[in-house]
């Protein structure tokens, strides 16, 4: 039981790994600053997140403290990741120019109407 | 060479190449970010170095509390800076 | 323990923040850099999290938690300052 538990965790935690260094890829390939936002934030929390859960599987008794470092995880890094692209907006950052949406610019000019 | 050997001299370099940003940018945001990432190297070298405690404070206080004073500080200069004009 | 795991998770996280560094290093705008930042320290908390596994210590995981909760405070304020522009 406890080598198939091993195995299960093993195979997550390589899998977040390979996670966070596809963000890291994305951080150095991506075009501008919103898509370089996508992959620094969102690949890696989920990358984190998968290790955190090979390591809990790994080794049961640390599931409560792993658990609410995840918790926070997902507290603080959405946030950070969209006060982040506000600023890139707000700096006056140009886009790429394959974008073809600026929601925040068109909700702005609606309520400048 | 061993894995954790490895690990540290890695987080010795980065953080040797961190603080060489810090000294040659011009920005003083840049610098101050780079300053962050010294001690954020140094927390993880501490820790590989068996100093769970030390590795606490310098993540808490160097890491965290530095660069939100130093940002918060460099803003609050900012906004009298421009009430004086 | 699952020994070749361990060191393919090591290398992989390795990998990923050599990538960040990277970032942190060329990133034309101020901002770029504190994405490569706010990476670096999410990137952290795992390498912090394999360390207490290597090791077998299980307090690793309280600075592990420190770093969670406290480094998205410094991401937050450098955006709000870098929104007024660059300097």
């Amino acid at each position: 039981m406890s080598a198939v538990l091993d195995m299960i965790g093993g195979l997550l935690m390589v899998g977040g790994a390979a996670f966070l260094a596809l963000g890291g890829l994305g951080l150095v390939r991506m075009p501008d600053t919103w898509t370089r936002i996508q992959a620094g934030t969102k690949a890696t929390t989920l990358g984190t997140l998968l290790t955190l859960a090979g390591i809990a599987l790994i080794e049961p008794g640390w599931a409560l403290k792993l658990a609410l470092i995840v918790l926070f995880l997902m507290f603080t890094n959405p946030l950070s990741s969209q006060v982040l692209a506000r600023a890139a907006h707000r700096a006056g950052l140009k886009p790429a120019p394959q974008t073809r949406a600026d929601a925040l610019a068109d909700d702005e000019g609606r309520a400048a109407e | 060479m061993t894995l954790p050997l490895l690990a540290t001299t890695g987080f010795a370099a980065a953080m040797l190449i961190a603080a060489l940003v810090a000294l040659v940018t011009r920005s003083t945001a840049v610098a101050v970010l780079s300053a962050g990432l010294v001690s954020l190297f140094a927390s993880v070298l501490f820790l590989f170095l068996a100093a769970p405690d030390v590795a606490m404070t310098e993540a808490a206080i160097g890491s965290g509390l530095t660069t939100f004073l130093f940002f918060f500080v460099l803003g609050r200069i900012r906004r009298e800076g421009r009430d004086e004009q | 323990m699952a020994d070749p795991f361990l060191i393919a998770a090591a290398a992989l996280v390795a990998l990923a923040l050599g990538l960040a560094l990277a970032r942190f290093l060329r990133g034309p705008r101020a901002l770029d850099r504190v994405v490569a930042f706010d990476a670096l320290t999410i990137v952290s908390v795992a390498a912090i999290a394999l360390a207490g596994l290597v090791t077998g210590r299980e307090i690793y995981l309280d600075v592990a938690l420190v770093y969670a909760l406290l480094s998205f405070l410094g991401v937050i304020v450098a955006a709000r300052y870098l929104e007024g522009g660059e300097q």
